[in-house]
């Protein structure tokens, strides 16, 4: 059945969620740090994860943001083909939001305009807007406020499609190491896994949108995902890297078909203060 | 745990009494500088300008906070990755910096010239941008306005957490875990 929506109806419900995420970090991620600072032994693991815990109660009580780097504005939004829009350009009304949202909310604009002469838009736009068309008549929309420094540590490595899933895991472990302290762990870790390169990326940030606490529908992966996530808390690279076990929350992979010749793998990485909301019209 | 209590800007024994790995709570002043300001004060020196602030013994804080609200004395202020300002500790060092504090790992040449200038680096906690704007209990933009949260911003901070991460004798927290 045919529907329209007013792109002012967009506007708002973005603005919300951006609102939102800047500023209260969902019960799922608050008892998670909790969860994880229980299980540490170290010291300096367990005060660092009470500082974020903490971080999140000033952050929600007082409207601060949770992070200074109050990230890239990246909008999935899944159309239904019987939906119309009425109103502006769709893309203008996202913008127009985030514009908005970031001025209002006291959010610091960092996004420039071109990336080698780096002139800041002063609005944190353009948001990076994904698109998917669905059937039906619905609108669903997805953010993530993504920080500079874990999307620096993003990851791509194409396998032969004959290498054991071990190789995989080890390169993930690999990754997470390297990359250390920079993502800001504990993280939560996109995998993509599958498609063509750039269809990898896309599902490692993708994966992400899955609810928190949820395992993969399907327990191939759901097995895998527990696999490596003991494996990267095992590294002992630890809240902020200072050591410890918390070194991931979570582990959420995203596949898609695949060329017979290729198995790409991308990660992901997304830090402690892990941003996002959605909601669906 | 023990936080060691430094005041910054920091003095030879407290620089000479830090060991990669201490959890120290700072007070006192320090200055702010990123990607940006870094890259300036680069372009200003190589035309033999004068800088509008003295760098020589100061604490130097990668951050780039988020505007304050009214009536805050700023926003969310929590440190940067200082990896990427690896490309200028040598400019820096030489310039007086005693100290230097970020979030995450430094390259080899910083670890050396941390050894070399007598200077020490602090991680302080990622991604804690509220919790540490309550540490901060005066906030001004000294040079580079035109920057924005790349500003140059003198700062008074009580007991602001960060960890020695690398000390005068070569200590590292990130690599020394590894090697283990």
């Amino acid at each position: 059945m045919k529907r329209s929506i007013h792109t002012d109806i967009i506007k708002n419900e973005i603005i919300k969620l951006i609102r939102s995420a800047s500023f209260v970090a969902p019960p799922e991620i608050k008892s998670a740090f909790s969860k994880m600072k229980a299980e540490e032994t170290s010291h300096l693991a367990s005060e660092t994860l009470q500082i974020l815990i903490e971080n999140t109660e000033i952050a929600e009580r007082e409207e601060i943001p949770l992070c200074q780097d109050c990230g890239s504005t990246i909008v999935f939004l899944e159309i239904g083909q019987e939906l119309t829009v009425e109103g502006d350009l769709l893309y203008d009304a996202v913008n127009d939001a985030v514009a908005e949202a970031y001025k209002k909310f006291y959010l610091r604009k960092s996004i420039v305009a071109d990336p080698l002469r780096r002139i800041n838009t002063g609005t944190n736009t353009p948001a990076f807007i994904h698109t998917d068309i669905v059937p039906g008549n619905g609108l669903k929309i997805d953010i993530l406020l993504k920080g500079g420094g874990s999307e620096n540590m993003s990851m791509l490595r194409m396998f032969r499609p004959t290498d054991p899933v071990e190789l995989i895991i080890d390169f993930i472990e690999e990754s997470v190491i390297n990359a250390g302290p920079n993502p800001c762990p504990p993280l939560f870790l996109g995998v993509g896994i599958g498609g063509t390169a750039d269809a990898a990326m896309l599902n490692s940030k993708k994966a992400l949108l899955r609810p928190t606490g949820e395992k993969h529908s399907d327990p191939f992966y759901a097995g895998l995902e527990e696999k490596i996530l003991k494996r990267i808390n095992s590294t002992d690279v630890g809240p902020m890297g200072f050591g410890g076990r918390a070194t991931a929350a979570g582990v959420y992979i995203l596949t898609a078909p695949t060329h017979i010749a290729s198995l790409p793998v991308a990660l992901n990485m997304n830090c402690h203060s892990f941003r996002k909301g959605g909601v669906s019209l | 745990m023990e936080w060691k209590r430094i005041t910054a800007p920091l003095d030879d024994s407290a620089i000479e009494s830090l060991r990669c790995g201490d959890p120290c709570l700072i007070t006192g002043r320090i200055l702010t500088a990123r990607d940006k300001a870094h890259d300036r004060i680069r372009q200003m020196l190589a035309k033999g300008e004068q800088l509008p602030f003295e760098l020589k013994g100061e604490l130097l804080y990668y951050v780039g906070p988020t505007p304050a609200k009214e009536g805050m004395i700023i926003g969310a202020a929590g440190p940067t990755t200082s990896s990427r300002m690896d490309p200028f500790s040598e400019m820096i060092l030489s310039m007086g910096i005693k100290g230097m504090m970020g979030k995450g790992k430094r390259d080899k040449a910083t670890r050396e010239l941390l050894v070399k200038y007598k200077a020490v680096y602090f991680s302080s906690i990622g991604g804690a941008g509220a919790y540490l704007s309550k540490r901060i209990i005066s906030s001004r933009v000294i040079a580079f306005e035109d920057l924005g949260p790349e500003a140059v911003f003198e700062l008074y901070v009580k007991d602001f957490p960060a960890v020695t991460a690398i000390d005068i004798y070569g200590g590292d927290i990130y690599e020394n875990r590894i090697q283990q």
